[in-house]
């Protein structure tokens, strides 16, 4: 059996798992999961004007035809890192901001199929990667922390890695 | 920053497209593409709605608890010289837990208090210590957040199923392995320069 045939049993086992402690420990799961999607829901409603914002600049620079240009320009050096040049583009965003990265990924998907090298790329890199310098902010914003020293070289040596290894790993697992 | 991802990618946009000769699919796009964004939000708001409600119920059956639980050995080795038993320490491991298991809307008010936490341990370990400056125990902390661990990676599933994937979860193993190595080298950075700033003082 494959790789992929197990990961079709991941869902249903966790659902399972879970119901099954809900009632263990006498939880009212209906109830909770109506108020856990309400919460989802406003997060959900939060985040859209900005996916608004955000799908709007980057589809225009995918219009213009910036966009083909810039990857144009960096897949000499992607290639070099084994880095499929169309998932260029989430790279640079990730980092920066959820919703542009989230705006990206769904242009990147409708350019090459998800099954393609490209499109697993960039499913790995959305899925195992986070908005590092949001998270920095809202983190130290919490302190007095002014001088954040290293932070920030060690969470970009994690994304970097994040993004070499996501093709690494298409590579070899699929 | 992001008024300038987003005024800068709209200005880029609009000049290289009137270069270019691109001004129809630029219009186009402008008109179009908010629409693509609501639609987007249709598609991934079910899927956030179905895990958020899920996840609550771990939580109340408290599997994040036995998460943590499990964390608490490994983190000794992260955080040398924090106090296993004090509050930071477990806040620290909740914070993890709930976002292994995706609740980030949980996760954040936790880690936000596991800061103000570490603050204070900072002070009992040096009562002279500037509160200006990060200490060593908040960079890991950190690198910890901005690394995605995830049990499941709901949204690229998600829009790997809307773009027609055959198995849009096959992409799991690669993406467990991807961030626990990614994880990997941002804490191997910032443990190397605490040690190293360490011995210098």
């Amino acid at each position: 059996m494959n790789i992929a045939a197990y990961t079709n049993y991941i869902v249903p086992a966790l659902i399972a798992i879970i119901i099954v402690s809900g009632f263990v420990k006498k939880v009212d799961i209906f109830n909770e999961f109506i108020e856990g999607a309400g919460e989802s829901l406003k997060v959900g409603i939060g985040i859209l004007p900005a996916l608004i914002a955000l799908m709007t600049a980057i589809g225009m620079f995918k219009a213009s035809g910036a966009l083909d240009a810039l990857t144009g320009v960096l897949s000499p050096a992607a290639s070099l890192l084994g880095f499929p040049p169309e998932a260029l583009p989430l790279a640079l965003i990730r980092p920066i901001s959820g919703s542009g990265a989230l705006a990206t990924f769904e242009t990147v998907l409708s350019g090459v199929s998800p099954d393609s090298f490209a499109g697993r790329v960039a499913s790995v890199m959305m899925g195992a990667s986070e908005t590092t310098f949001y998270t920095v902010a809202v983190y130290y914003g919490a302190t007095k922390v002014t001088k954040t020293r290293h932070t920030i070289a060690a969470c970009l040596t994690s994304d970097i890695s994040a993004f070499i290894f996501s093709a690494l790993s298409v590579n070899l697992l699929m | 920053m992001m008024k300038w991802v987003f005024g800068g990618l709209l200005l880029l946009s609009i000049i290289f497209g009137v270069i270019t000769d691109h001004e129809a699919a630029l219009t186009e796009s402008a008109l179009n593409s908010c629409v693509d964004a609501v639609e987007l939000f249709l598609y991934l708001i079910g899927g956030m709605c179905m895990w958020g409600g899920l996840m609550r119920i771990a939580q109340k059956a408290g599997l994040t608890a036995k998460l943590a639980f499990l964390f608490r050995p490994l983190f000794v080795l992260l955080f040398p010289g924090l106090d296993p038993n004090s509050k930071a320490y477990g806040l620290i491991c909740m914070n993890v837990a709930a976002n292994v298991l995706g609740l980030g809307n949980a996760a954040t008010p936790i880690g936000l208090n596991a800061m103000h936490e570490l603050e204070i341990e900072n002070r009992k370990a040096d009562p002279r210590a500037d509160s200006s400056i990060a200490s060593r125990h908040m960079i890991v902390f950190i690198v910890l957040n901005t690394a995605s661990i995830t049990l499941i990676p709901q949204t690229a599933a998600t829009l790997r199923l809307k773009h027609g994937a055959l198995s849009p979860f096959d992409i799991f193993p690669a993406v467990v392995m991807t961030s626990v190595i990614a994880l990997a080298c941002g804490l191997a950075v910032a443990l190397i320069f605490n040690a190293v700033e360490r011995k210098k003082a």
